[in-house]
């Protein structure tokens, strides 16, 4: 595994051609790391995150995966080299069960997806009771560690997740940032979005600051939970000015 | 009165059959396809076509099975047509509905679909000619189940309905056991995640076209079958089977099954209460009043 | 000579009608981005407004009110103005595909009630007992078409300038945010579905104008003027004259109406005799060639839609 899993360099990308929203945004993610990228609203975090996986297009600059460029690769074959995206909202079939959104996500496992299957109830025991239910009949909560398995279920070498404690108790929300934790001990890089900046931080390896579609800030996690000025900005819930 | 709750149903499974290719492009591509009923049209003439070629070149196939008046030649001509008509139906996206998202311009795949359907129309009539067709001149007649209430029903028409309601449970087993239906509903329901999850956006929509080809040729050899084949089969069709969509509601297969038996048996019903010569208003009508109570139908969702 | 020029005033006339159509169309469609699917509807509504209203009373249907034609007309345009209505408060909150198939249905419907309730518009038969207005100080014949001609190049006129002011106006400003983007239009303040009401019963209003100017022309109408065929012939004049462009809408009237007049001629003397039966297919297959091409090689029509740039400072 290369030292950089995943690169951007320098990306214009939005929704419509003469309407950017990321306007030169750049990013680094070490193998094996846990990085966060935070922001007030607008900044185009997550469409920084769905320009990598090839739903937004990017008019300028590069994505590169493992050092190869991944420009004009339709979102189902960039999903094939090993990237999982987990969106933040509507990141799960509601008129499929649990056990058919598994089944889905699990499709391109061929023989092993039974044995994954298991595996993956295991990590996530609260879906075994559910397997039957349709999707959207779970609570929020379930929900969400049903899309995080779905993301898991083809032990991608890169997770991106666009805030994935959103509407979590406190606990389940920490339940899951440790299991992110844990996969980059076994080499996965992640790539986060949060508003719950305090606990992401503190498991964080590294964090990007964006805002108006630019990069700000940036450095090791630590160091910016320490940063005052970052703390009063972000952490404190103050916006940053216009223009940078 | 049970004699028009029998027709409808017949009618009525011809349109759900119709309408499962069409409620699956307006739910995926969000298109009103009015060329989709044309497909039925030509899926009638193909069928035509090879009928008449099996039964001269293949005398045997030329029996009838049994007492109905369908042939082994025509069952043969059923699954070439099927054949023709889903490429046909994969051709046109080609052609022209697929060329017109690439411009940009989504809404015009409307226009396009009406324009699409004067040309397949009108060319079936300039090569067929515009006389009505029937693929078996043998009369055939009603039996009789029962003498009071008079109620009759063509063997044709049960073997029809059979073989349709065949073919559902086929689209049900695959819709809700195999992951291969799971994309299709999948790709309805929220295309963008469909394809982070690594499913073929362009494939599976050749998929969809392939299968609403395919189960409109039977549809459109049943609508012949029962009634006659003629160039307007198309245009005679096009309300019905999306009153069809609009009742079951847009995206649902289940829906589109359910849509096409309630508009069959509404029509039929009120061919008793309103003078025939209004039925061609009773579809619309019947859009209207799922308007009026339920507009996303009874299994629609509004689309994300 | 007289014949020639019988023949141009004629053509005009029938030619300047439909363009008032498609005006009507191009504030509904191109200004606007509602699909109209059944135009021959309101169109015919128009039509059968007037004539019932302006018309002698006759044994076998109602109305026959014999109003003065200006309020007969008007009346017509109501006509059309209230199915607009109608169709709209239904359907127009709904998805757009959901538009284009009950304007569709309207469509149906309609000709399928004017051909069998005798009692409403005279069924197949049509509906008779209409004078065309002043027809006894003018008389029947080349000078009373000339006038005729002239008032409905009047009221294109005035429609045309009526509806340059709206899209250049706020409401027209309206009308645009709401095609390109009905978020952003709701942040504005205004209620997009009322917004997209006005302008679909409008643009039908103008759809009835032009009906209505029909009927008076031919003093006539019957089903067989509100068939599906119009519907498709003014999509096409729109789609090939430049959706959202009003000159373009009035080009495209006279352009297809003028192949459309030319191939049918031309058919019907050059065909062999065992072909003439097909001669409307052929047209068919042409307009449905046109419609497709136009949308595949220059989907913005010949005259395309001039930006308008907006002072409100909305970027």
């Amino acid at each position: 595994m290369p030292e950089i899993a995943l690169e951007v360099r320098n990306i214009i990308a939005g929704y419509v051609p003469d309407l950017p929203i990321l306007r030169g945004v750049s990013i680094k993610v070490k193998s094996g790391s846990l990085n966060v990228v935070i922001g007030p609203n607008g900044a185009g975090k997550s469409t920084l995150i769905k320009a990598i996986v090839g739903l937004v297009s990017i008019s300028e600059g590069h994505v590169l995966l493992r050092g190869k460029e991944m420009y004009g690769i339709k979102p189902h074959l960039i999903a094939s080299y090993g990237i999982s995206y987990v969106p933040q909202i509507d990141n799960i079939f509601r008129t499929l069960t649990v056990r058919q959104n598994l089944e889905l996500a699990l499709r391109s496992s061929g023989k092993n997806a039974n044995k994954r299957l298991t595996e993956l109830l295991e990590k996530f025991p609260i879906l075994s009771g559910k397997l039957k239910e349709k999707a959207g009949a779970l609570s929020g909560g379930q929900r969400q560690f049903l899309a995080v398995a779905m993301a898991l279920s083809t032990y991608p070498d890169i997770i991106l997740m666009d805030e994935p404690s959103a509407g979590l108790a406190p606990k389940a929300a920490q339940e899951i940032l440790e299991m992110l934790r844990d996969l980059t001990n076994s080499g996965v890089s992640i790539l986060l979005i949060e508003q719950n900046v305090n606990q992401a931080l503190r498991l964080a390896d590294y964090c990007y600051i964006l805002a108006e579609g630019r990069n700000q800030v940036d450095g090791k996690a630590s160091e910016l939970l320490n940063n005052s000025i970052v703390g009063e900005i972000y952490l404190g819930g103050k916006r940053l000015r216009a223009g940078a | 009165m049970i004699q028009h709750l029998l027709d409808g149903i017949l009618v009525g499974s011809i349109l759900s059959l119709g309408a499962i290719g069409l409620t699956m492009v307006m739910h995926i591509l969000r298109f009103a396809n009015f060329s989709h009923a044309e497909l039925l049209s030509i899926g009638a003439y193909v069928a035509l076509v090879f009928d008449k070629m099996f039964k001269v070149t293949m005398p045997l196939m030329a029996n009838e099975i049994g007492p109905l008046s369908m042939t082994w030649a025509l069952i043969l001509s059923i699954i070439v047509s099927m054949v023709f008509t889903a490429a046909s139906a994969v051709l046109f996206d080609r052609l022209v509905f697929r060329r017109v998202r690439e411009k940009g311009e989504e809404l015009s795949m409307v226009f396009a679909s009406f324009g699409l359907s004067l040309i397949v129309r009108n060319l079936i009539g300039l090569i067929f000619g515009l006389s009505t067709k029937l693929y078996s001149k043998d009369i055939v007649f009603a039996t009789v189940l029962s003498r009071d209430p008079l109620l009759v029903v063509k063997l044709d028409q049960l073997a029809t309905f059979t073989i349709t309601l065949v073919l559902m449970l086929v689209i049900h087993i695959v819709l809700s056991r195999t992951t291969f239906g799971y994309s299709l509903r999948a790709v309805g329901e929220n295309p963008e995640l469909a394809q982070v999850n690594g499913i073929n956006l362009q494939r599976t929509l050749i998929v969809v076209w392939i299968i609403g080809g395919g189960l409109a040729a039977v549809a459109g050899v049943f609508y012949g079958l029962n009634n006659q084949i003629n160039p307007m089969i198309g245009r005679d069709l096009v309300l019905p089977v999306f009153a069809a969509t609009i009742v079951g509601g847009i995206g649902s297969v289940y829906g589109a099954l359910l849509g096409g038996i309630i508009v069959g048996l509404a029509s039929n019903l009120a061919l008793s209460i309103l003078p025939s010569g209004y039925s061609p208003s009773v579809p619309f009508i019947i859009i209207l009043a799922v308007l009026l109570i339920r507009p996303n139908g009874l299994f629609g969702e509004a689309r994300a | 000579m007289i014949g020639i020029l019988s023949y141009i005033v004629f053509f005009t006339t029938v030619a300047s009608i439909l363009a008032i159509a498609v005006l009507g169309l191009n504030l509904q469609w191109g200004n606007t981005g509602l699909f109209n699917g059944g135009v021959v509807a309101f169109f015919g509504a128009g039509a059968y407004g007037t004539l019932l209203l302006g018309g002698t009373p006759q044994p076998d249907h109602i109305a026959g009110f014999e109003l003065f034609y200006p309020i007969a007309l008007i009346g017509g345009m109501a006509v059309a103005g209230i199915l607009a209505w109608l169709v709209g408060i239904l359907t127009l909150k709904m998805r757009h595909d959901y538009l284009a198939i009950s304007t569709f249905g309207v469509a149906v419907a309609f000709e399928n009630l004017m051909r069998n309730a005798e009692w409403l518009g005279g069924g197949a038969k049509g509906l008779r007992g209409f004078e065309r207005p002043f027809r006894e100080s003018l008389g029947d014949g080349f000078l009373y078409n000339l006038i005729f001609l002239i008032v409905v190049l009047l009221c294109l006129l005035g429609t045309y300038r009526f509806l340059e002011t709206l899209v250049s106006s706020p409401f027209g400003r309206q009308l645009r945010a709401i095609r390109e983007d009905e978020k952003a239009a709701r942040s504005l303040g205004k209620s997009p579905a009322r917004i997209r009401l006005t302008a679909f019963v409008t643009g039908s209003v103008i759809m009835g104008l032009a009906g209505g100017l029909y009927g008076t022309f031919y003093a006539f109408v019957s089903p067989q003027d509100v068939l599906p065929t119009l519907t498709f012939q003014i999509w096409a004049m729109l789609i090939v004259g430049g959706a959202g462009n009003n000159k373009g809408a009035v080009l495209g009237a006279f352009l297809i109406w003028a192949a459309w007049t030319f191939s049918g001629w031309a058919l019907s003397r050059f065909a062999p005799v065992e072909a003439q039966l097909y001669t409307g297919s052929i047209q068919y297959v042409l307009i449905g060639l046109v419609i497709v091409t136009m949308l595949l090689w220059r989907p913005q029509g010949l005259l395309p839609e001039r930006l308008v740039v907006s002072q409100s400072g909305l970027s």
